[in-house]
């Protein structure tokens, strides 16, 4: 059952509008419906052909021959694919925003990483046929030790997983080996609190698990181009990535597709594409390669696990002071997308609370498992999980309601974000009071006299003064300068001018008569005074901090972006 | 051994769009010459309802009937650059993208109905049916599809528009982690009443009851398959789904759905929704995007409705009848927490 609740925020809203706010069905709805809507793998090209990859059999191993010679005598083989082939066979996916290092072979050559990374893809008349040829590539491995623990993966002395971050960790600013938060003195704030929990919360890897699998199948088009219907999350960004591996340009390659069978972020890797183009370009004939159910569970990226540790500094009042956090996002043997979740994670923490204290380390990790990359929410849902299990935790500690104590840390409109951006158009406190009216969860008067448009602001605009800190392992080559030392405290950056203060909302296990018309929150939120990033400009650019074939880039990043 | 009931909450947020910025998308829109007009694209749609939703935002800012309007994408001959579907940036985005490419085209069709009715286009306004009038003066008015034959055959105009929308990147403080990630978040609470039985470890998720801010909602009825479908998946993940069973040991893993499990029809649960429509500044119409993160609340809500049912913390996703029954061993059985809050449990606290 869903209702509309046009009562709140109506006066942010002109509902009179045509089309816009309508039910109206899909275009594409009976297509759909009828069976007749194509995808990408409803296209029978006259001649086509399928690849099917040989893979690892080993976590981590090094490749010491491969034997294709039966393989090649094999009924209905048309071309075997090594790494060799693979015009540029090393790319990272965020490569397009100079974000990150090439790291990942499209075939494997001397080293395998992961249990399924493929090592030589074979091309046949048919799946069956491929298939049987796969099973008669020799592949003499030399198995390696194995690191599947991100906390394992950080100690010294644990087996070192991608060449390129020797050291098991994703490089951020050329400098950290970890993405850092750090907003007023939470070890300060630790000392002043009523009560510290620390806890522990451990994420799953999750296959995102569309009905459609990944695939892509790729024609030679007239004019020497390359049709590629494709079931990809980013058109653009499957075709420049093609077309880096395959060192074309980009107007060789024309891509269809657009209409998925479920992505939920695992149709972003564009992992089939390049070798389907390859196959065409060596073959001259259409090449088909799709993964089947098993590759797709155990060998296409899954949503990566992560471990988050959550430490809080909170008042009997209610208030958190301090939140402190460590995640651990485990990437698996390559960087694909995990760089940018770590990002994320740290620009969404501390959720949607305001909290005067926050610091957090966020890492990215690599072991022998299979890649992770994107999934519904990754980088947030797991964070979310973690601080609202630690959220209802923290309110039985201090015996408060769960609701109210969401309402007292609520984030309002003014308020300064840990990220140091100020809050706007926020509704937590209304999503709150709306759930616990449709649950008939009991809320104190005081509760629901809250909105998020009142009590933001003010002192809560204000951002502190914060300890900084050059923590951390370094990853191998990083420089010192323009870190502070341990201990040294920055000035607040964005300088606030004063404000007349509103009051903080008061806490509402003591019920207190609501300010009656405070100033509306957008005015006290200070102008954006100082510039988004300030200046320490590198003397100049590291050359290996360059991704080394990166011809085409979207932008330039980022988290490692030159200021 | 007995069921216990149980009831947990969750409140999140959620940051709509690609964080930081720096990822444009475009859109092209164009009249044929009877007045119909495609809206060219290279977004993908994995069945979230891009092609409907940009249909509506075009319909809407042409000022013209929404089956006037069709969406093509996506071709990368035809369909200009887009970043893709993912981090719930399509609405956001996309739809931006195209309002900037209707205007323009509406633009240039004002301008040529202007020139038919010899007036003003300043003067001029579309019905949302078919036709451009003067405004105040419905009866000099012009039908688009006049209006379009007249500016290709006759006034030689291209009624077409082109659009992109582009969040200037933002960069990050390597001390701080100052940056401006995203530019409008959606919000969520989730109450979730489950059941557990002590003897198998099984939960059931009885029912949902949920508050969603989502911006404006562009189509409600793709906004509920969105809400009811993302619920879904974060009882999956809550209670089912792992690709590791182990974790960090490799071994078990599933290869298909028999054994990836996921939550069948009878597990579904009811859920009731509230829809909060607090449009964002720079949103679409103010729309922000259901996508992503309707799922999020599920997972810790049942959680904490399973320590409320039987008194254990499971910090470990999913949360399999192994791990309830090993939490209930440790503790001694179920000890459902003496608590006030959440109002009575439904149907009692214990059944036999």
């Amino acid at each position: 059952m869903l209702e509309f609740r046009k009562d709140l925020f109506a006066n942010e809203r002109d509902d009179n509008l045509n089309e816009v706010g309508k039910p109206t069905q899909r275009q594409d709805m009976a297509g759909h419906v009828t069976g007749r809507t194509p995808f990408f793998d409803d296209h029978r090209l006259d001649g086509m052909l399928h690849l099917k990859c040989v893979r690892s059999p080993h976590h981590s191993a090094r490749i010491r021959s491969i034997d294709v010679s039966a393989a090649e005598r094999s009924p209905g083989v048309r071309r075997i694919l090594r790494g060799a082939d693979v015009p540029v066979n090393l790319n990272t996916l965020l490569s397009l925003l100079a974000f990150g290092e090439d790291d990942e072979p499209s075939l494997a050559t001397d080293q395998v990483r992961y249990k399924g990374e493929p090592v030589v893809a074979i091309i046949a008349d048919s799946e069956r046929e491929a298939w049987e040829a796969v099973s008669k590539v020799r592949v003499a491995y030399d198995p390696l030790p194995a690191v599947f623990d991100v906390e394992e993966a950080l100690k010294p002395g644990a087996p070192s997983v991608n060449p390129v971050y020797t050291r098991n960790t994703f490089t951020y600013h050329d400098k950290y080996d970890h993405v850092k938060l750090r907003f007023g003195d939470v070890e300060r704030a630790f000392q002043e609190a009523d009560f510290v929990l620390e806890e522990r919360y451990q994420m799953s890897p999750i296959e995102q698990a569309p009905i459609e699998t990944n695939g892509a199948i790729a024609a030679p088009e007239v004019n020497d181009r390359y049709i590629v219907y494709t079931c990809a999350q980013g058109l653009f960004f499957s075709l420049d990535t093609t077309a880096k591996i395959l060192d074309l340009p980009s107007n060789k390659l024309h891509f269809i597709g657009g209409t998925v069978g479920g992505g939920f972020g695992g149709k972003v890797d564009s992992l089939c594409e390049p070798l389907a183009v390859l196959g065409a370009m060596l073959t001259g004939r259409p090449v088909r390669y799709v993964l089947n159910r098993i590759e797709e569970m155990q060998v296409s990226a899954p949503r990566g696990a992560e471990r988050h540790y959550i430490k809080d500094g909170v008042m009997r009042d209610g208030r958190i002071i301090a939140r402190k956090m460590t995640v651990y996002f485990d990437c698996g043997a390559y960087t694909r997308l995990t760089s940018y979740g770590a990002l994320k994670c740290v620009a969404h923490l501390p959720g949607p609370y305001t909290i005067p204290n926050v610091s957090a380390d966020a890492y990215c990790v690599f072991t022998n498992r299979i890649p992770a990359t994107a999934m519904r929410g990754f980088g947030v849902t797991g964070v979310d999980f973690a601080i609202e299990c630690q959220m209802d935790k923290l309110a039985h500690l201090i015996g408060m309601d769960p609701m109210e104590f969401r309402i007292v840390n609520a984030y309002r409109d003014g308020d300064v974000k840990a990220h140091r951006e100020h809050a706007s158009n926020t509704a937590l406190v209304e999503c709150v009071q709306v759930a616990a009216e449709k649950a008939s969860w009991p809320l104190s008067d005081a509760a629901r006299a809250q909105s998020s448009l009142t009590g933001g602001g003010g002192e809560r605009a204000i951002i502190p003064d914060t300890r900084l800190d050059d923590g951390g392992v370094r990853p191998a080559g990083w420089r010192p300068e323009g870190t502070l030392p341990p201990g040294t405290r920055a000035p607040s950056r964005p300088q606030v001018t004063p404000q007349p203060s509103a009051p903080r909302p008061p806490p509402i296990a003591a019920p207190q008569p609501t300010p009656a018309s405070p100033p509306p929150a957008q005015e006290q939120v200070p102008a954006p005074a100082a510039p988004q990033t300030p200046t320490p400009p590198p003397a100049q650019s590291q050359p290996q901090s360059q991704p080394r074939y990166a011809r085409t880039r979207f932008s330039t990043v980022f988290g490692t972006r030159r200021r | 051994m007995a069921k216990h009931r149980g009831r947990g909450m969750a409140a999140i947020n959620y940051p709509i769009g690609l964080n930081l910025g720096g990822d444009p998308s475009q859109a092209l829109v164009h009249s044929n010459p009877t007045g119909k007009f495609t809206v060219a694209l290279s977004s993908i749609d994995l069945g979230q309802g891009m092609k409907s939703v940009t249909r509506q935002i075009a319909a809407e800012t042409l000022g013209i009937p929404v089956d006037d309007v069709y969406v093509d994408t996506a071709d990368s001959d035809t369909g200009p650059h887009c970043m893709g579907s993912f981090a719930s940036r399509g609405t956001h985005r996309v739809g931006n993208a195209v309002i900037a490419a209707a205007k323009e085209a509406r633009g240039v069709m004002m301008e040529a109905a202007a020139e038919e009715l010899e007036v003003d286009a300043g003067d001029l306004e579309t019905d949302g049916k078919g036709n451009i009038h003067v405004r105040g003066a419905p009866h000099r008015s012009i039908t688009v599809k006049e209006v379009a034959i007249a500016a290709q055959f006759r006034q030689g105009r291209t009624i077409s528009g082109r659009g992109i929308f582009l969040i200037p990147m933002s960069g990050v403080d390597p001390e701080t982690g100052a940056m401006k990630p995203v530019t409008t978040y959606a919000h969520a609470c989730l109450v979730a009443d489950v059941e557990v039985d002590d003897e198998t470890g099984d939960v059931a998720v009885l029912k949902m009851n949920s508050a969603y801010e989502l911006g404006r909602a562009l189509n409600p009825r793709m906004v509920e398959q969105q809400l009811v479908g993302g619920a879904w998946m974060g009882m999956s993940h809550a209670l089912y789904e792992t690709t590791e069973p182990y974790y960090p040991d490799r071994d078990h893993g599933p290869s298909d759905f028999n054994e990836y499990l996921m939550p069948g029809p009878g597990d579904i649960a009811p859920h009731d929704i509230a829809v909060l429509e607090r449009p964002a500044a720079d949103g679409p119409f103010g729309g922000k995007g259901p996508g992503e993160m309707c799922a999020n609340p599920v997972l810790p809500a049942v959680a904490n409705a399973i320590f409320n049912a039987v008194g254990i913390r499971i910090d470990e996703l999913p949360i399999t009848p192994e791990k309830v029954l090993r939490g209930l061993k440790s503790q001694g059985g179920a000890k459902p927490p003496q608590v006030p809050f959440g109002g009575p449990k439904p149907n009692g606290a214990a059944r036999p």
